[in-house]
């Protein structure tokens, strides 16, 4: 069995999709996929998924309906409106939510690996977290990752 | 050609039509036919490509108003 491992860094709701697409899709053509979540990664293992957000700031890149300079990107609630237009423009494409995403992996038995190190520096509950994960360190994921076939940092 | 299953992944994009006819082939059995109708014009390699890495054949493709068909036979 061929067998893919991805470690996932970001928190954003744009560098969230592709972790979850690459490994619910691997998954489906039958590899044997483990995710390790990192840093502002682990949020993205949050039973609530609302903090994952989109912010045009430092994303130049990203194509916006008018033109818009960076002061007032940095307006109070430009991040929320901003998120609010890439979701609903991704439910309108038929796109999946992060959700499903997460959930078709979890279906599909992709190992998540919550980062203990990330856990503690930050204070996090273990409470906060969906259940169905595994919490490990470095050489946890190195014993996976050291036998694959791809691996990826994003 | 018979038909066992149908799936409707009209509407859907990249990864969802695969996902859902992986979904789907998994209570068939070998020899079964799925019809698989899809929108997303990106899942006309990705079907091929979900075929040659699985092994479910890709019987064919075919087209028409903007509306793809794949019929897929279960490994």
């Amino acid at each position: 069995m061929k067998k893919m491992a991805i470690i996932a860094t970001k928190g954003t709701l744009d560098m969230a999709y592709p972790p979850f697409i690459l490994a619910s899709t691997a998954a489906a053509l039958g590899y044997d996929v483990q995710v390790f979540f990192t840093f502002y990664g682990l949020q993205l293992l949050r039973r609530d998924l609302s903090d994952v957000k989109i912010s045009p700031l430092a994303n130049p890149a990203m194509p916006m309906p008018v033109p818009m300079p960076v002061f007032v990107q940095m307006l109070p609630g430009m991040e929320t409106m901003a998120t609010m237009m890439m979701k609903d423009k991704l439910k309108k494409k038929g796109v999946a939510s992060l959700e499903e995403l997460r959930s078709l992996c979890l279906e599909a038995d992709v190992k998540f690996i919550a980062c203990q190190m990330t856990v503690d520096l930050f204070d996090f509950e273990k409470s906060d977290f969906i259940d169905n994960i595994e919490y490990g360190g470095a050489a946890t994921f190195m014993e996976f990752a050291g036998d694959t076939d791809i691996c990826l940092f994003i | 050609m018979q038909v066992d299953k149908e799936l409707d992944a009209r509407g859907l994009n990249c990864p969802l039509p695969i996902l859902k006819t992986k979904k789907s082939l998994a209570d068939m059995v070998t020899g079964q036919v799925l019809r698989v109708v899809s929108t997303d014009c990106g899942s006309v390699k990705d079907m091929q490509a979900f075929s040659n890495q699985t092994g479910n054949e890709l019987l064919s493709t075919t087209e028409a108003a903007g509306e793809y068909v794949f019929l897929l036979k279960k490994k």
